[in-house]
């Protein structure tokens, strides 16, 4: 029987590597329920901080923190939020090529660039592709914690304020549904205002301040850093497991399909080697 | 019918409340305040306290924050805090029981105590506790 052997252990090959993906796929799926509740519950707060935020942007003080100040742009820091394992399709190549993309703008224009890895795999990646990597992080897991990213983030900011960066971004995933997630780059200092337009008064407004605006803004923009760091983390964590649900749901598909190919094929093959030996059969029959 | 303003108070977990109040009284860094509809523009610190909302209504709610931030806007409270809890959540006895365990811890001082870590826990049982008789008040 012609190859019908290697074609069978090749079908149960394959069954194997089905019976991963398709675990692999109802683990994510899994996962991902609670990294989407994880990423739902932080939002409100970093939205509203956010808001605060602007709204500081806005005011006319006469104490102005060096977190809002725009200088010229000498050289720039991104923190590069990615996953610790593949598997999971194209989100952290798509991450990449979009930062890459970026890079090579800023660069022409003289740039210099900085990183702050987050997650092994943007590690790996800077590692063979260079670019100046000042921090990392990883091994963050799927429950992240704010302490986790803290100490990458604190080197940005640190950086930041001796003037070294003028402007610091955060490149993550951003969720939009389960089939889709896009890679987004988000300026996190300078600060940009808000956009809101109710903002937008006629005269020149302030707060009270309680205790006073410099230890108040220290502390607020402090945690606004992190808040929205923390949260692209988590989104970025959405995000992976759903894009692995996604690309193993393809792979046990795919892999469905080659196991149907290869079972047509190996029938072919029996049937033939059966009408064969049958023709043979017969034929030494009448010689006979 | 009184003023009112919009007001939300979001911890780093969840939306805790969102809606109109007559009034916020909250525990700032320099003391507590009180705070109305038409209010200026405010930034302050906040300490572990109770914070209370007089909602649309007269009707009366205790929230109980451990720190954080308040903003007000025109028309708009918004109160950042670390993590916040409705009063009705807590537990009565653990907050005593904490409040006891970092008095004594604090009376009792070994080699590895931390003066500070045991003030701030003080700091939080006794503010859990003010939020609680508050809303026992009410």
């Amino acid at each position: 029987m012609a190859g019908g052997k290697e074609i069978r252990s090749k079908i149960s090959s394959i069954k194997n590597t089905q019976k991963i993906t398709s675990a692999m796929e109802m683990v994510a799926a899994s996962k991902m329920r609670k990294a989407q509740d994880r990423m739902e519950t932080g939002k409100p707060y970093a939205r509203r901080i956010r808001s605060v935020i602007g709204h500081i942007a806005h005011s006319t003080s006469e104490y102005r923190h060096h977190f809002f100040e725009s200088r010229e742009i000498k050289r720039i820091g991104f923190i590069v939020v990615s996953t610790d394992r593949g598997l999971c399709g194209g989100l952290n190549v798509n991450l990449f090529k979009t930062l890459v993309t970026e890079m090579k703008q800023w660069n022409e224009k003289g740039v210099e660039i900085d990183l702050c890895v987050i997650g092994a795999k943007a590690g790996a990646f800077f590692n063979s592709y260079g670019g100046n990597v000042v921090a990392s992080q990883r091994d963050i897991g799927e429950a992240p914690e704010l302490s986790d990213v803290i100490g990458a983030v604190r080197v940005m900011l640190d950086k930041f304020e001796s003037g070294d960066l003028d402007q610091v971004s955060v490149v993550s995933n951003t969720f939009v549904n389960t089939m889709t997630q896009e890679p987004t780059i988000e300026q996190l200092l300078p600060l940009p205002p808000s956009e809101e337009d109710e903002m937008d008064r006629a005269f020149p407004w302030d707060y009270i301040y309680e205790p006073s605006a410099e230890q108040l803004l220290e502390g607020i923009l402090q945690r606004y850093i992190e808040s929205q760091v923390y949260q692209a983390v988590v989104e970025n964590n959405a995000c992976e497991q759903a894009a692995r649900m996604l690309a193993m749901k393809n792979a046990t598909d795919n892999a469905g399909d080659l196991i149907e190919e290869l079972e047509l094929v190996y029938n072919k093959a029996r049937q033939a080697s059966i009408t064969q030996e049958l023709s043979e059969i017969v034929s030494g029959a009448a010689a006979v | 019918m009184a003023m009112t303003m919009h007001c939300d108070i979001v911890s780093a977990e969840e939306n805790i409340f969102s809606g109109r109040v007559e009034m916020i009284v909250a525990a700032g860094s320099l003391g507590d305040l009180g705070i109305a509809p038409g209010h200026a523009p405010l930034l302050t610190g906040l300490i572990p306290g109770p914070v209370r909302l007089i909602k649309e209504g007269g009707e009366e709610e205790v929230f109980y924050v451990s720190g954080g931030y308040l903003e007000v806007q025109r028309g708009v409270a918004t109160l950042l805090a670390d993590t916040a809890l409705r009063a009705g959540d807590m537990d009565e006895a653990a907050a005593i029981e904490a409040k006891e365990a970092a008095e004594r811890a604090m009376a009792q001082q070994d080699a590895d105590f931390e003066y500070s870590t045991a003030a701030a826990q003080l700091a939080e049982a006794a503010a859990q506790l003010r939020a609680l008789r508050q809303i026992k008040k009410l």
